[in-house]
Formats: structure tokens, C-alpha cells, sequence
């Protein structure tokens, strides 16, 4: 029998090589989708890991202008994003790091590796650096109210914000089926589009700059400065789908609390894997049937999951009150 | 204790007298500054200690000032939290103040006025009755209108210094009729009585609007903040950390010290009023500053926001108060103060760097900076710091405030009263708005003013600073991180006063070295120890790794900027073009932000023009009416100066019968 400090230890490292191993796969998995349902035969699941690969061997280039917050940004940004991955219950609950921050805290420090991106997206001073953090800040700020609303109307259906805790409830089959939930799972779906820059907020794949937003932000970026930041970005959208699938749909997670069966927690990652697929066709899917907004539609975009996340709550208040 | 810090704060006054004679000295800044911020230092720590160590209430009557009141002290958790608050970060401000106050056009103007300004906001807090908290009230605000008057040969100084009068008048004109409603007819002006009443004065209603107002006025409360962004500029940059590290939190024990200890048992409404106008500052704050492109404009409309934060958390406390849930009350109490003290330093550090900006390029226009990361590498780290805890981010100190506050936001569910469980959602999400766009607000003050190119030929020519101004940064900054690392050494603070007011103390446990879970083991926590760490090992680790592995080549070369880099500075993003996707979306209607385009036809040599009005509606709708309305009263009744003798004396009879009619009045 291992003693239960080392064995979350084991378990914590392995939900974090697997979030690393898996966000290409997810990205790669989209693309592969995207271009099937276009027609195309299009490049195979595993491109991104050799992209990556291909990346992280190449030669830096470094503006004459860039500053050491560029220079330090690249290892932030990923550094944050695989903490914040590490908070999000995949397919065990309780691990130690859930643990250290509820969704708050994980919502808190995706804004913190946003912080830092838009920053090295000034730092150059080029025009395109500075429209696309300029335009971040308004995705940024039109999105975190909506975020808010959704941890509220969870809280009052849980409780509680931290994952773990909401994840359990929902598994305790208290819920029923429940109307803001369902509101709350729409505004966070639009929320989570906005965050990883998918179509009809931004477009991952555009080749036109002016339409950039991510994408221009990170346009000095070359060599291993930009794999960090691609692999960040892919880890993103893996916290995002986790995020939904442990708040709105935890089944088939393995419960750390009462000694870990080892069938439980395969089991567990083969439901997460499926979470996953199910999430690159839909985004695939998806992003096939609109087309991208403009700029400032967005904030109607975005408005609209915040008034669905509004409505969540005073729902919950109305069905409590009766 | 309670006499000792009263001959500390009195020693403080008669270091501000002695000043003006020690002036001809060449050491008489490094004096003033260095005594002052000992006996700040001295008085924090003491209070912080005492505080933590759970200290008795400590009461001292002296037989004089008014024959039939005497002078009352008192020192109780909430006033030795504040205590502490104020007076940790000061000696930091003063270590700056030692090297920068020094390079100002005339230093020894802010001199004298600086240690009695201390002394008077310490002074507020041990005040126990409204006698000596009205005069302490107003000696803080003449020693800080003869601080913001610094620069008295600047036009806007001076006007600037002159609406603060103004407004600080208005303040204590407020608060003492608060007092007076509170005292009632027999006109007992000690706190003790008015704590013990046992019930609730008839003017209580009245007593709290004039506070919440009183207050306000002086805590740069939407829409009374008028004075704040143009005295904080105005001032020389250590004063103005301190307006907003200290004075600014004196007006904030002031309202808590009204609301939640004099006036009694609270009615839900004054919690859902405090929570209203608390959101409404932090969102209107933020979004005016985020259209700043004065640096400490900026700053000044940042720290409105903050106090919106602070007055938000007070009144959930209130509110929970009402509805009697008195642990939930704690907690956003907790969160309140604990948020006063992570501003305090934050905030300080802000200002000080801006003043330091100011010192090496003459600029405050964040439009004229930029590229000063590569000037002045340590400025920029501390200063980033700063940026990162204002925006309220992990795993700096703003963020474990906020975080708390969102917490006692998530509680609110179990509030009875109706109204307010439906306003305090709403306003939260306010405030999740207000976080965000501060986020944004950050970006672009650090973005423009250090990264990028240089914009003017001064931010070119900029120079890091030495010795005290650069150890002053390095010490607030260092504050900020230990504080977010380690939230308990602040929480921990927070907790005792909220326990000495509320007397409930939060779930066991809550406030731990490691975990912070307000609402007990098994609910929401934050580890800001784990995440620092973790976020610093991850980022050293994948570094030395991938080092390992693929030895980095580097190469330095041209911007690629679509492959049509332009070296000129001016095609850079500006201040004002990061900022038009947020003005354009909430500022249209807010202020009425309009743009006019002058675009010349083609052919037509002309530069084009963009012209962007703001206008702020407390001016406009709020101070401006006002102002013409007592032009137009004092200009009918200058008439009354050029009376005949006759006719004064027929007034002054006619105003002594008024008097005594109405005193029979009211003995009948």
C-alpha cells in the first residue's frame, strides 16, 4: 500500500503530464476534425507535436527592442497555464493542487498570463502587438463579469466555489435537472469561445493580420519563445474543457477520498479523453457553421452570456424563494 | 500605551514646529523624513503588536479643552488596526521621500506640514470624542492643503489645493452635524455615551446619511470625489502616496467607526446604500482612469476605485450585520480592512515610481514615455509589481483582498432581506467588471510608459535613480509580494480588528500560513504560497529543461512587425488608441466620450486630427451647479457690506430676538 501523501503526489504529477501531453493532441484532434467536415484530408491529429518539436529547436530571434519582460513572458505565460491546469480536476478529484485556489483563483490567473502576453505585446512597440493586447483587453474585460456571474450561480447551487466541492455535488445527483445550471453552462460555453480566441470571437487559423487578435499579440514571438507560448495557448483551451466538463459534467471522475482504486482512476482518464473528442468535434463543428464577428459584435456576443449567467442567478433566487 | 503614542504624536507636531528653523540646514530633509518615519514605524509595529497579542480597550480622559467635555482617547482593535495600516508603509514613502524630496524645486515647503499631517491622522484613530475627532479631522486636512500647496507657484496647484479646501470644509461641516444627530438634544458628545445609548438616536437616519456623505467627501466616494484627482497630481509624489496610503484611509476608519460602533444596531439599508455607491466608485474610478493619460491622474482615479472596494466590503458587513449573520459580517469586514492595507502599500509604491518617472524625464503624460524598462530595469520590476497588485492578480497582495471580498460576495445568498440579495449579485458582478478592466487599466499604464520605444527625448534620456528613492520602491514592492505570498500576516491583522468590532471570530482555521479558506476547511481556499511557488519552479524548471536539451541559439535582429518594421516611435500604439475599443463601448454614455475625426481630402497636405471630450458628470452635474449657486448667493449678498451703521445694528437686534424666540420655543 503507498501512503496516501505520496500516492496524491504520483497522482497530481500524472494529471499534470497527461494535461501536457493531451492539449496538442486536442488542438491537433480540432484541426483534424475541421478540416474533415471542410472535406479536406487535412494534417494528422499529431501535427502540433511536431510543430512544437520543430519550434523548440529552432534558432531565437530577438528584436532589437524587446526587454526581458518578452524575454520572461514565454515562460510565464506556460508556467501559469500549467498551474492552473493542475487546479482543474481532470479525471481524479481532490488532488493537492485543487486545493490551492477555487475557480476564482484559476479565472484570476488566466488573467495573470493575459496580463503578462498583452504586456509583451506592447513591449516591441509595433502597431500589431498593440492592437492585439488592446483588443484582448476589451475580450478580457467584456468576458471576466460573465465568469463571475456563472461561479455565483454555481455557488448557490453548490455551495461552494471550489471545484472539487461543486464537482461532487453535481456527481451526488442533487441537482436534477436545474434551469440555471443549464443558463450558467451556455454563458460559460460563450466565455470559454471568447477566452481561446475560437471563431466567431477570433479566428485561430487567420492568415490577415488586421483581424488579429491572439494571434497579433504574438506576432515577434519566434524558436522556443514561441512554442511556450502556443503550448500555453493549447493548454488554455484543455483547462476551459476541463473546466466544463468538471463543473457540468463530472461523471466517471475517480474520487482521491476513500483510497484510489486503480481501475478508477483508468477509467477516469478514459472519460476525460472522451470529454475531450466530444469537445474538438463540437468546436470543430462549430466554428464550420459561423462565421467570425467583428470587433465590436462581440461585446453583444459577450453581453449576451453575461445576461444568461444574470438570468442563472435570479432563477435560482425565483425557484428558492418558491 | 495609549499615553505613550499620545507624546509620540506630540512629539511629531513639534518636529512639523521645529522644521521651518532647521530649514537653513543642509540635513534638515534627511532629519524631518527619518524621524518621522521612525516614530510611523514605532507606531505601526506597536499597534500591529498589540493587536495580535489581543490588548485590552485602552481609555484616557484629560481634564482640558472644553470645560464640559474634556478631551477623550480611546485605542481598540479597529483604531490599532488602522494604526497599522497607515503607519507601515509610511516609513517606506519616507525612505523614498529622503532621496526624492530632495530634487523638488522648493522641498522644504512640504516639510514642516508632513510630520503634523502624520500626527493628526493618528490623532483621528485615538479620538473618543467628536471634539478631538473633529479638530484632529481638521488639522489633517490644513496640513494636507499646505502639502498639496507644495508646488504654490503652479497654477493648477493652487487651484487644485483650493478644491480640497473646499471640499474638506464641506466634509467637516457634514460630520459635525452627523455627530450632532447622533449626540441628540443633550448634546453628549462623548463616543462612550453615544455607545452605550441604548436606543437608537431619534435622528439616527440622518446622522448616517450626513456620515456616509461626510466621509465620502473625504474618501473620494463617486460622485464627491472631485478634489482627489486634482489634488493627488498637484502634490509632490511622496505626498501624494501618502494622500492615498493614509488620508484617504482615515476617512474610511472614519465611516466604519460611525457606522459600525456609534450609531447602533444597523437597518439593512445602510449596508445596501454603502454597497451601491462602494461598486459605483470602483467602476466609474477605473473606467475614468483607464481614459488617464496623466500618470498620477491615473493613480488617483485607480485609488477612487479602490476605496469603491473597501466601502462595498463595509457594507456587505453592514448587511450582514442586519440580517445578524455575524460571522459572514466579519468576514467582509475582515476583507475591507485587509484590502486597506494591501492598497496602502500598493498603492504608495505606484505613486512613489511615478514620482520617479517624473524625476528622470520631467514627464507625466504617458503618451510622451515609453521604452524606460531598458533605462531603468529596477524601477520597472517594482513598479510591475505594483501594476500586477493593483490589477488585483495572483500572487500579489491586491489579489488575495479581492479575492476575499468576491467571497463575501458569494455568501450573500443567505441574506433575508430581498433587496439586498438581488442588489449585491449585480454589484459583484460590477466588480468583476471593475477587476477586469483594472487588469486592462495596468497593462496600459506599465505598457505605454516602459515598454515599447521612446516617445520624447526625455524618456530616452532617463536615468535609473540611487540609493533611497530606488530601496524606498524596493521595500514597498518586497511588502506587496510578502503580503500576497503570505496573506496571513495582513489577514491575521484584519481578523483581530474584525473580531474586536464584530466579536465573532471567523471559522477555525480559515487564516492559515498556507491555505486562506474564509469560510472553514472543505469551502473555497487560495494557497498563495503554493501558486507562487509552483508558477516560479514551473517557469525555472522548463527553462533549465528545454536548456538542456536544445542549447538556445540567439540572435538579434529587426522587429519583423509584418515585414514592414518603421523605427519611428510614433507608429507605436498609443495610450489613447489601447484604450478606444473600451471607451467606445462604455464611456459613450458614462461620459459622454465623443470623437471627432478631421480627416482632409485626399490631396490636401493637412495632418489629420482626432479629438477626444470626456467630460466627468460629478463636475458637471454635481460641483459645477453647486458653484454657480453660491456665486450667485454671494454676489446678492455682498450688498450686505456696505449697510449703514443703523441698519447693522437694527440686524443684529433682529437676529438676537430671532435667537431668544426660538429658545423660548423650545423650553416651552
Amino acid at each position: 500500500m503507498i501512503p496516501a501523501a505520496i500516492s496524491a503526489l504520483l497522482l497530481q504529477l500524472l494529471h499534470v503530464a497527461l494535461a501536457l501531453a493531451a492539449a496538442p493532441l486536442l488542438v491537433g484532434s480540432t484541426r483534424f476534425a475541421k478540416s474533415r467536415l471542410q472535406g479536406r484530408r487535412g494534417p494528422s491529429p499529431i501535427q502540433p507535436y511536431r510543430d512544437l518539436l520543430r519550434l523548440l529547436r529552432k534558432e531565437t530571434v530577438l528584436a532589437h527592442d524587446a526587454s526581458w519582460i518578452f524575454r520572461v513572458t514565454p515562460y510565464l505565460v506556460f508556467s501559469i497555464m500549467t498551474v492552473a491546469a493542475a487546479m482543474v480536476p481532470m479525471f481524479v478529484l481532490d488532488l493537492p493542487l485543487a486545493r490551492a485556489g477555487d475557480l476564482i483563483a484559476i479565472v484570476a490567473l488566466i488573467a495573470t498570463a493575459r496580463f503578462f502576453q498583452s504586456l509583451a505585446g506592447l513591449d516591441i512597440g509595433t502597431a500589431f502587438g498593440g492592437i492585439g493586447a488592446s483588443r484582448e483587453a476589451l475580450i478580457g474585460s467584456l468576458a471576466e463579469p460573465a465568469v463571475l456571474m456563472v461561479a455565483f450561480a454555481l455557488a448557490l447551487v453548490a455551495g461552494t466555489t471550489a471545484l472539487p466541492a461543486i464537482a461532487r455535488f453535481v456527481l451526488s445527483g442533487g441537482v436534477g435537472v436545474e434551469v440555471s445550471l443549464a443558463l450558467a453552462l451556455i454563458a460559460f460555453l460563450i466565455v470559454a469561445i471568447a477566452e481561446n480566441g475560437r471563431v466567431p470571437v477570433d479566428n485561430p487559423a487567420t492568415h490577415l493580420e488586421l483581424t488579429m487578435v491572439h494571434e497579433a499579440m504574438v506576432l515577434e514571438y519566434s524558436g522556443r519563445n514561441l512554442a511556450l507560448i502556443e503550448a500555453a495557448q493549447m493548454l488554455k483551451l484543455l483547462v476551459f474543457i476541463s473546466l466544463i466538463s468538471a463543473l457540468f459534467a463530472p461523471w466517471g471522475m475517480a474520487s482521491a477520498e476513500d483510497g484510489l482504486d486503480f481501475l478508477e482512476v483508468l477509467a477516469g482518464i478514459a472519460v476525460f479523453g472522451l470529454h475531450l473528442l466530444v469537445a474538438a468535434i463540437l468546436i470543430a463543428a462549430v466554428e464550420l457553421a459561423i462565421a467570425k464577428m467583428r470587433v465590436f459584435r462581440v461585446v453583444e456576443f459577450l453581453g449576451g452570456a453575461f445576461i444568461l449567467a444574470v438570468l442563472a442567478v435570479v432563477f435560482r433566487f425565483v425557484t428558492e424563494a418558491s | 500605551m495609549l499615553t505613550l503614542t499620545l507624546l509620540g504624536l506630540l512629539l511629531l507636531v513639534a518636529l512639523g514646529l521645529a522644521a521651518p528653523f532647521l530649514r537653513p540646514h543642509r540635513l534638515a530633509p534627511r532629519l524631518v523624513h527619518g524621524l518621522t518615519g521612525a516614530m510611523a514605524l514605532a507606531l505601526g509595529v506597536a499597534a500591529a503588536i498589540r493587536l495580535l497579542a489581543g490588548g485590552d480597550v485602552s481609555e484616557l480622559d484629560l481634564p482640558f479643552g472644553l470645560p464640559w467635555t474634556g478631551v477623550h482617547f480611546r485605542l481598540d482593535d479597529l483604531s490599532c488596526f488602522f494604526m497599522a495600516a497607515i503607519n507601515i508603509a509610511s516609513p517606506m514613502v519616507m525612505v523614498f521621500a529622503d532621496g526624492y524630496a530632495r530634487r523638488q524645486a522648493e522641498p522644504a515647503r512640504a516639510l514642516a506640514p508632513l510630520p503634523v499631517f502624520l500626527a493628526a491622522c493618528n490623532l483621528v484613530l485615538l479620538a473618543n470624542d467628536a471634539f478631538v475627532f473633529l479638530l484632529a479631522w481638521e488639522l489633517m486636512s490644513v496640513a494636507t492643503w499646505l502639502l498639496v500647496l507644495a508646488n504654490h507657484r503652479d497654477a493648477e496647484s493652487r487651484n487644485a489645493a483650493f478644491v480640497y479646501l473646499a471640499m474638506a470644509s464641506l466634509s467637516l461641516l457634514l460630520l459635525l452635524l452627523a455627530f450632532g444627530a447622533v449626540a441628540g438634544g443633550d448634546g453628549d458628545f462623548r463616543f462612550s455615551a453615544m455607545r452605550e445609548a441604548t436606543e437608537r438616536p431619534a435622528l439616527a437616519t440622518v446622522a448616517v446619511l450626513l456620515a456616509m456623505l461626510g466621509c465620502g467627501v473625504k474618501a473620494g466616494l463617486v460622485p464627491l470625489h472631485i478634489w482627489l484627482p486634482l489634488a493627488h497630481p498637484a502634490a509632490p509624489s511622496h505626498v501624494s502616496a501618502l494622500l492615498s496610503g493614509v488620508m484617504v484611509k482615515i476617512a474610511l476608519y472614519g465611516l466604519a467607526r460611525i457606522l459600525f460602533d456609534l450609531v447602533g444596531p444597523p437597518v439593512w439599508w445602510w449596508g445596501v446604500t454603502l454597497v451601491v455607491a462602494g461598486a459605483l466608485s470602483a467602476l466609474l474610478g477605473i473606467l475614468y482612469a483607464l481614459m488617464q493619460r496623466d500618470l498620477k491622474r491615473l493613480l488617483a482615479y485607480s485609488t477612487i476605485e479602490n476605496v469603491g472596494l473597501v466601502v462595498f466590503a463595509l457594507g456587505l458587513s453592514l448587511s450582514f450585520r442586519a440580517n445578524e449573520l455575524f460571522d459572514l459580517s466579519a468576514l467582509a469586514l475582515a476583507a475591507a480592512l485587509a484590502h486597506v492595507l494591501n492598497h496602502a502599500f500598493f498603492k504608495s509604491l505606484l505613486f512613489c515610481g511615478a514620482g520617479v518617472i517624473h524625476e528622470a524625464t520631467h514627464e507625466r503624460d504617458i503618451e510622451k514615455l515609453g521604452g524606460l524598462v531598458r533605462r531603468m530595469p529596477y524601477t520597472s520590476l517594482f513598479m510591475l509589481m505594483g501594476a500586477l497588485a493593483a490589477a488585483g492578480l495572483p500572487p500579489l497582495n491586491g489579489f488575495v483582498s479581492e479575492w476575499l471580498i468576491l467571497q463575501a460576495v458569494f455568501a450573500s445568498s443567505s441574506l433575508q432581506d430581498n433587496l439586498p440579495r438581488l442588489i449585491v449579485p449585480l454589484t459583484g458582478a460590477a466588480l468583476a467588471l471593475t477587476a477586469a478592466l483594472a487588469a486592462a487599466g495596468f497593462v496600459r499604464a506599465f505598457g505605454i510608459a516602459f515598454l515599447g520605444r521612446p516617445r520624447s527625448e526625455a524618456a530616452a534620456k532617463a536615468v535609473e535613480p540611487t540609493g533611497s528613492m530606488l530601496t524606498g520602491l524596493a521595500l514597498l514592492a518586497g511588502s506587496c509580494l510578502v503580503l500576497g505570498v503570505f496573506p496571513v500576516i495582513g489577514l491575521k491583522l484584519a481578523e483581530s480588528a474584525a473580531h474586536g468590532v464584530v466579536g465573532v471570530d471567523l471559522p477555525a482555521g480559515a487564516i492559515g500560513w498556507l491555505f486562506v479558506s474564509p469560510l472553514g476547511s472543505g469551502g473555497a481556499a487560495y494557497a498563495g504560497f503554493f501558486v507562487f511557488l509552483a508558477i516560479l519552479g514551473m517557469a525555472l524548471g522548463v527553462r533549465a529543461f528545454l536548456g538542456r536539451i536544445w542549447p538556445e541559439r540567439r540572435r538579434r535582429a529587426a522587429a519583423w512587425d509584418c515585414g514592414f518594421p518603421d523605427p519611428n516611435p510614433a507608429t507605436q500604439y498609443t495610450a489613447s488608441g489601447y484604450s478606444q475599443p473600451l471607451r467606445r463601448v462604455f464611456a459613450t454614455s458614462v461620459f459622454q466620450a465623443r470623437e471627432t475625426v478631421d480627416m482632409p481630402p485626399p490631396g490636401d497636405a493637412r495632418p489629420a486630427h482626432l479629438e477626444v471630450r470626456l467630460v466627468d458628470p460629478a463636475w458637471n452635474w454635481g460641483a459645477e451647479p453647486v458653484r454657480r449657486a453660491i456665486e450667485a448667493v454671494t454676489l446678492r449678498l455682498n450688498a450686505l457690506q456696505f449697510l449703514s451703521i443703523r441698519r447693522y445694528l437694527s440686524l443684529m437686534f433682529a437676529a438676537l430676538v430671532t435667537l431668544l424666540l426660538i429658545v423660548a420655543a423650545g423650553q416651552q
